[in-house]
């Protein structure tokens, strides 16, 4: 198996703690959403995991119910450290960035006119839905290695964007229709 | 956010917000933003638990703060809690609200996730998740490219675009370290400049 000697000269999340202050920094630093963030901290510059891995992890956060951001914490804590990892993972995401908010939340009421905070905003909001558009592109290069092949990967991810982005469809649809076609075309493709 | 809200909260109340929650974790697919619509039929205009501006200063704040955006989940139930009395209810509702849409969702992901590591070397598990690599990671973009054009004031947008388009490259092609960009943007919007 290469997976495994990909597995053993790559770094790991070493206790609990590790994966509880890792994750909190990760969502400390997400504003506008963590989904960036995760992609850039854990694998580029943590390396727990390859951009193969993330995606295959991505598609599962996805398509399960709740946070994508927070299923995926969760799978990586507990392949780590199982359950109390999945917990600690999760605590980490969550725990001190719902204490900062409800600060923003009781300070908010104060500055919520002043207009360099209202520019200041709209500023990381710009920057934000950039990182997540580059963080899709990044990923998108991953995809070589795809049994599908280029061009079905773009026909499919074409599809989906227009879907979403530009007719704004339901998600659920969406998922449901693309995902049935990008699932019979690799179960084809994946000779037993 | 000031409340201007008086509301009174009986335990069936309570027990209805938090089976609410639950209800919406399972409805969750591609994060709770989606189940946003839902939570203000139920919230402002059936029950008149929480008024329309603070619905949307909570969804709005946890935008900006750091962390995930699931947590403007927390400060509904924190606002419907404070609105019903003070910072005690305050704790309460935040504790329903967020356990409500976590535990069903994150229970099912932990146990698919349980399985599928398991079974990771079968065809159909394989198939599902190279298959939907495509579609999830276009996903990925369809987020950003929405959030992008969420900005329609057609006076600023261009500078905004300019700023969205040059984050995206940069991003893209270095590897430098993504608080830097937040940092630069939000001096950006401060001094007026997009």
């Amino acid at each position: 198996m290469t997976d495994l000697q990909k597995a053993e000269d790559r770094p790991r999340p070493q206790s609990l703690t590790d994966l509880f202050v890792s994750f909190t920094l990760i969502a400390l630093q997400g504003f506008g959403g963590v989904l960036a963030i995760i992609q850039y901290e854990l694998v580029e510059r943590k390396r727990w995991l390859s951009k193969e891995e993330f995606i295959e992890d991505w598609a599962v956060a996805q398509i399960m119910p709740g946070p994508n951001v927070v299923n995926i914490s969760l799978m990586i804590g507990a392949r780590s450290f199982g359950l109390p990892g999945a917990m600690a993972a999760l605590a980490g995401m969550l725990a001190v960035p719902l204490i900062v908010l409800l600060l923003l939340a009781l300070a908010y009421s104060h500055y919520a006119t002043h207009p360099g905070v209202t520019g200041a905003l709209r500023g990381m909001g710009a920057v934000a839905s950039g990182l997540i558009i580059a963080s899709g592109l990044k990923l998108f290069n991953a995809l070589k290695k795809n049994p599908l092949g280029m061009p079905w990967c773009i026909a499919l991810g074409s599809l989906c964007f227009i879907a979403i982005a530009l007719l704004r469809w339901p998600l659920i649809y969406v998922l449901l229709g693309l995902g049935i076609v990008g699932f019979g075309l690799a179960y084809r493709k994946l000779k037993p | 956010m000031n409340s201007a809200l008086q509301i009174s909260m009986q335990w069936s109340d309570w027990l209805n917000l938090f089976g609410h929650y639950l209800l919406l974790s399972l409805l969750s697919i591609g994060g709770a933003i989606t189940t946003a619509p839902e939570m203000h039929r139920y919230l402002v205009d059936e029950h008149r638990w929480l008024t329309d501006m603070q619905f949307n200063a909570s969804i709005s704040i946890a935008q900006a703060a750091p962390g995930p955006n699931i947590l403007f989940v927390a400060l509904m139930g924190w606002n419907v809690g404070i609105n019903a009395g003070g910072f005690g209810t305050g704790l309460l509702g935040l504790t329903l609200t967020m356990a409500g849409i976590l535990l069903p969702s994150t229970t099912l992901t932990y146990l698919a996730a349980k399985w599928g590591h398991r079974n990771r070397d079968l065809r159909a598990v394989r198939a599902f998740k190279l298959g939907l690599s495509p579609i999830v990671i276009a996903l990925v973009i369809a987020t950003g490219w929405i959030l992008a054009s969420a900005n329609n004031n057609p006076a600023e947008d261009w500078r905004i675009w300019l700023l969205i388009i040059a984050t995206t490259l940069i991003v893209w092609r270095t590897r430098i370290h993504l608080l830097w960009l937040l940092g630069a943007g939000a001096l950006l919007g401060w001094f007026g400049l997009i």
